[in-house]
């Protein structure tokens, strides 16, 4: 058994701790998200929808916009705030552009005639957009915090929790991203298979 | 010699004069109303979880009117009925019990037992409080919209639960939904508090392995929530846009009331499974405080320390992992592959095993105590009977096999009455009357306690332990009335009759409960710091009730476990969690 | 010393009003006499460790109560016992879990031999159909719902037209032959649920299920819906008379097929309207 007589409180800040929660949840919601859609898509009125190219374009936006957050992270920590606001406005243009992408691409889609009731594929694709776009929006609430925060120059090492806080909230979206795209492309369905042979 | 994780900590420095952060109320309005101090915010969840709960009791008795006399009550059909039964479930499951052993007894508990000023993030939390209220005000509203609350069951399964045949299907069911998303995040918000400053804000020597298991149970409790909640979350986002927008997450090509509906192809089933994988959680969501408190309060009121505390913490931690992967045994017959049914039977029967043992643990603290029978005490004496009778009938219907028959009858009722209604309910009470002194400096009535608590466990015996008999008869729950029924003998109706005579009864009892709260407010008699003797942290505050910040100038350090009770050479018959070890120590008497 | 009283009181009345319950299950009428089984031994594998943990309690607060000087015993662990406690539940457990998945092994392997029986609820009343010459029931669809066709039967599918159709009216199965009972429902949730046969099974729009079980005597037996349904639940009713196999097929004779009923179907849908009561 593990001893835990000496063990202190680590020295990790509360806010990075209640952050790993957060995220924990977040993931247990879209992996919800997830094992919902791979039961829904086998039954026999599923018709995958054709993925709209601009998704391509958009994840693009937001791989920069991580990388943007990843450069603010980095010179905010050699204490270097004007590259880091920098880095934080791009970050936050390139997330409201990946925003915007995706408004655009259910136009395209509703435009199609894709709507959201005709079919459970089209549903699912627009709920589970909608709810990864609404976490990034709450997302640039607290980037715009931070922001603000650089801008009327406060104590350094808030700034650097706040920018660190940030850049592993926006890394954990993209992840988070990429997995739904795997999974609304179908590139997943191959992994969704065994998994679901494996339950029955 | 017992091999004990507890030792004392020789030489810590006295710990820093925390006045980090600490958020200062500047008016009344920020000092009990807008406050983000958890202990106001403790008091507001208690008080907003009873008064929405004492709806839900209300709307019991007029369910037990119903089902006890039959046609007496005109004022009652069968529509409302179903609205009372959903609206009861609802409400104790969620509104009442998780926000008021979470919100309330978490809140209250957490920042005083593991020695911290206040919980980490005191704004969101007091967010998480509002959203609360605002949840429960959204589930009231619906009693007063047109058609009234839903009736779909406390489950709400679609499709039934969003088609014209159930009542409330076009306000009541989209609030209820609602309701359900709002209380979600903001539990969300008060989780994290709860779960972070248990890992964070522990004071210098309050290893994990020193917690109260209170504290155990709420920590454990609140993690599953964090990640159970989401499956409740996606299933009502889904029956919500099935509702509005028309989608068929769920719905599969029906005939509603004749005519063909523009669903198709969705799954039922799919719902159940996100229903159950937060339901069944839920319900340790539930049980694991309650363990906590009975735990912490046998051991004070036995004046023995608790028996196995390092058992009792990895049966927590292994009742909610587990907890995990039993959800489908809610659903043995609603039609999933059978051969679901072999492996939820194993993990549910095997669940039994760390719960039998933290009963042991509890009937072994009693064993060679000194047992002071007071009334918290006596509730979690009530709640270990209630508790076992309860999770022995879990063991039927857990056993896939035995549930066919008895599923969806009056022995499931009876069960899960006995098993997470009155059981964790015997826990909030035992808990209001071991904590009401710290809370308030008084001490509640005692006559008055006694009446209630004796009311109370007899009278809840008598309508849940004979109901299982009703059930076995095979009378289905959720009828309003079950008529002629050839299989339904007259002394069947005799003994509906009497449990809903017992149910006012017990009703009753609870009024006079909420008057002792008021009335010993003001007329109780002066508790002091520590009436009961106790060990564990919350009762060494400097002052009481607790003043802002908690600990006055110097946070308290931690030397020992919660547990010093009748230590062999010790002065007294506790040892408090905070008392330097030269003090107490007269030969190494202690391990 | 009055509580200890009680508590054993508590225990003792429990046990009591198991043993002379009027309140029991209705007599078995078909082959699950195995389930009744599992459950008695259920019941005296917890009945044993409910009385026990009770009347324990009760000696504890008897014998260890406060008085004057009374101190208690610093006892923190003792993993031996704990081990023991843990063990012995567990064999307790794997008794009844053993019996249960066997039995239950049993319940989804439907025989051979059985005949389908399809029963379909709807809000709120229950139709039957049973397979006409060719032994096989004909495929249905919800979409094909109409006042001619309450079934939802495919009017394409040869197989379907002899298939006896019955409405409105009480199920009859011969008596010891084995009955796979497939459930289907073309609104919401449903459960057929007959008592003295044990075996329950929800019905769910959009696919079939089934249990089997073989009606074991003669009677006329109620059923009931066991799934929240709606308003009027609790008024789905319907009868099922199990009798001899001659009987049986005189009935049959009478029923009439899913061609003869299609074309001159008069008979309006009859389906509670929201103010039965």
């Amino acid at each position: 058994m593990v001893d835990l007589r000496e063990e202190r409180t680590s020295s990790l800040p509360p806010a990075k701790i209640g952050l790993g929660v957060f995220l924990a949840v977040v993931g247990s919601l879209f992996a919800l998200f997830i094992s919902a859609y791979s039961m829904r898509m086998n039954m026999v009125d599923w018709r995958t929808l054709p993925v709209p190219a601009l998704l391509w374009f958009n994840t693009g936006v937001l791989v920069m916009s991580s990388i943007a957050l990843q450069w603010a992270q980095m010179a905010a920590r050699r204490n270097d705030m004007d590259v880091a606001l920098v880095g934080l406005l791009a970050g936050g243009v390139s997330a409201f552009m990946f925003l915007a992408g995706q408004l655009l691409a259910w136009q395209q889609l509703n435009a199609a005639g894709y709507f959201l009731a005709s079919n459970p594929a089209n549903s699912f694709f627009y709920l589970i957009t909608a709810v990864h776009g609404l976490h990034l929006m709450g997302g640039l609430v607290g980037l715009g915090r931070t922001t603000a925060k650089v801008l009327r120059s406060a104590e350094a090492s808030q700034i650097r929790l706040s920018v660190e806080l940030c850049t592993i909230y926006w890394h954990f979206l993209l992840l988070v991203w990429l997995v739904l795209l795997g999974l609304l492309t179908g590139w997943t369905d191959n992994f969704v298979d065994i998994c679901s042979q494996l339950l029955s | 010699m017992v091999d004990v994780p507890f030792d004392t900590v020789a030489g810590v420095p006295p710990a820093e004069v925390g006045e980090v952060e600490l958020y200062h109320p500047r008016s009344w309005w920020t000092r009990y109303v807008f406050s983000q101090d958890a202990k106001v915010i403790a008091i507001q969840y208690s008080i907003t979880a009873m008064s929405i709960g004492m709806v839900a009791l209300v709307l019991s008795w007029l369910m037990r009117l119903q089902l006890g006399f039959p046609g007496t009550f005109s004022f009652i059909d069968p529509n409302q009925y179903l609205q009372f039964i959903t609206m009861h479930g609802m409400i104790m499951v969620i509104y009442l019990l998780t926000a008021l052993f979470l919100g309330g007894f978490g809140n209250y508990l957490i920042p005083l037992m593991v020695g911290a000023r206040d919980m980490v993030f005191p704004y969101v939390n007091m967010l998480s409080y509002w959203i609360y209220l605002l949840a429960v005000v959204v589930l009231a509203s619906t009693f007063f919209v047109p058609g009234g609350p839903t009736g779909a069951g406390w489950t709400l399964y679609p499709p039934q639960a969003i088609l014209s045949g159930t009542p409330g299907q076009d306000w009541g069911i989209v609030l209820m939904l609602a309701s359900l998303i709002l209380f979600i995040i903001g539990f969300t918000m008060g989780g994290l508090n709860y779960v972070v400053t248990v890992l964070q804000a522990r004071t210098r020597g309050m290893t994990l392995m020193r917690l109260p298991l209170t504290v155990w149970g709420i920590f454990t409790a609140t993690v599953m929530a964090l990640l159970a909640f989401p499956a409740l979350f996606v299933a009502s986002v889904m029956l919500l846009l099935d509702r509005l927008l028309g989608t068929s997450f769920f719905m599969p090509t029906l005939v509603e009331m004749g005519t063909l509906t523009k669903y198709g192809g969705g799954s039922p089933i799919l719902f159940q499974h996100l229903f159950w994988f937060f339901g069944h959680p839920e319900v340790y969501i539930v049980a694991l405080p309650a363990f906590g408190i009975i735990s912490d309060l046998i051991s004070v009121h036995a004046r023995k320390n608790i028996f196995g505390y390092r058992m009792m913490v990895w049966a927590i931690v292994g009742i909610g992992a587990l907890s995990f992967v039993v959800w489908a045994h809610h659903m043995y017959v609603s039609g999933m592959h059978p051969y679901f049914g072999f492996f939820f039977a194993t993990t549910t029967l095997i669940i039994a095993i760390p719960t039998a043992i933290k009963v042991y643990n509890w009937v072994l603290t009693l064993w060679r105590g000194d047992i002071h029978l007071t009334i918290p005490m006596l509730f979690a004496l009530a709640f270990i009977v209630t508790f076992v009778n309860g999770g022995l009938t879990g063991l039927f219907l857990g056993n896939v096999v035995v549930d066919v028959p008895l599923s969806d009858t009056m022995f499931v009722v009876a069960h899960f009455h006995m098993v997470m209604g009155i059981a964790p309910i015997m826990a909030v009470f035992g808990g209001i009357y071991h904590w009401y002194p710290k809370v308030t400096g008084r001490m509640l009535n005692e006559a008055l306690g006694r009446f209630h608590f004796w009311v109370s466990f007899l009278g809840a015996y008598a309508i849940f332990f004979p109901m299982h008999y009703l059930g076995l008869l095979g009378m289905p729950r959720r009828y309003h009335d079950i008529g002629e029924t050839a299989f339904v003998p007259a002394s069947a109706h005799d003994l509906n009759a009497f449990m809903s005579v017992a149910a006012l009864i017990v009703g009753f009892a609870q009024l006079v409960f909420l008057f002792n709260l008021i009335w010993s407010l003001f007329k109780g008699r002066e508790a002091g710091g520590n009436p009961w003797g106790a060990a564990s942290l919350e009762w060494q505050t400097p002052e009481t009730p607790p003043g802002h910040g908690n600990w006055g100038k110097e946070l308290p350090i931690v030397y020992r476990w919660a547990y010093d009770y009748s230590v062999p050479g010790a002065a007294g018959d506790f040892v408090p969690q905070n008392e330097p070890p030269a003090g107490v120590l007269a030969q190494g008497a202690h391990p | 010393m009055a509580v200890a009283i009680i508590l054993i009181l508590v225990a003792v009345a429990s046990v009591l009003f198991h043993i002379f319950s009027p309140w029991w299950w209705t007599p078995l009428a078909s082959n699950w006499r195995y389930i009744d089984d599992t459950i008695t031994l259920t019941f005296w594998i917890t009945g044993a460790v409910f009385f026990a943990v009770v009347a324990f309690m009760a000696y504890c607060v008897l014998r260890f109560r406060h008085t004057e000087g009374r101190r208690a015993v610093y006892n923190p662990e003792n993993k031996k016992l704990e081990w023991w406690l843990s063990v012995g539940t567990a064999i307790g457990v794997a008794a009844m879990l053993a019996p249960g998945l066997i039995v239950w092994h049993q319940f989804v392997t439907v025989p051979a031999g059985a005949t389908e029986v399809e029963v379909m609820g709807q809000q709120w009343q229950w139709s039957y159909r049973l397979p006409g010459k060719d032994g096989r029931l004909g495929t249905s669809d919800a979409r094909n719902v109409s006042a001619e066709n309450p079934m939802g039967l495919n009017p394409d599918d040869p197989a379907g037209q002899d298939d006896v159709v019955i409405q409105n009216d009480d199920l009859h199965l011969p008596l010891g032959k084995p009955v796979k009972v497939l459930l289907r429902s073309i609104d919401v949730l449903h459960d057929f649920y007959v008592p003295e046969f044990r075996a329950k099974m929800d019905m769910i729009p959009g696919s079939v299920t089934y249990y089997w079980f073989t009606p074991t005597r003669t009677g006329t037996f109620e059923v009931l819906c066991a799934e929240l349904c709606g308003a009027a639940h609790a008024q789905m009713r319907s009868k099922v008379v199990v009798e001899e196999e001659k009987d049986y097929h005189a009935w049959l004779e009478k029923q009439r097929t899913f061609a003869e009923l299609s074309g001159q179907r008069d008979v309006a849908k009859a389906t509670y309207t929201r103010e039965s009561e």
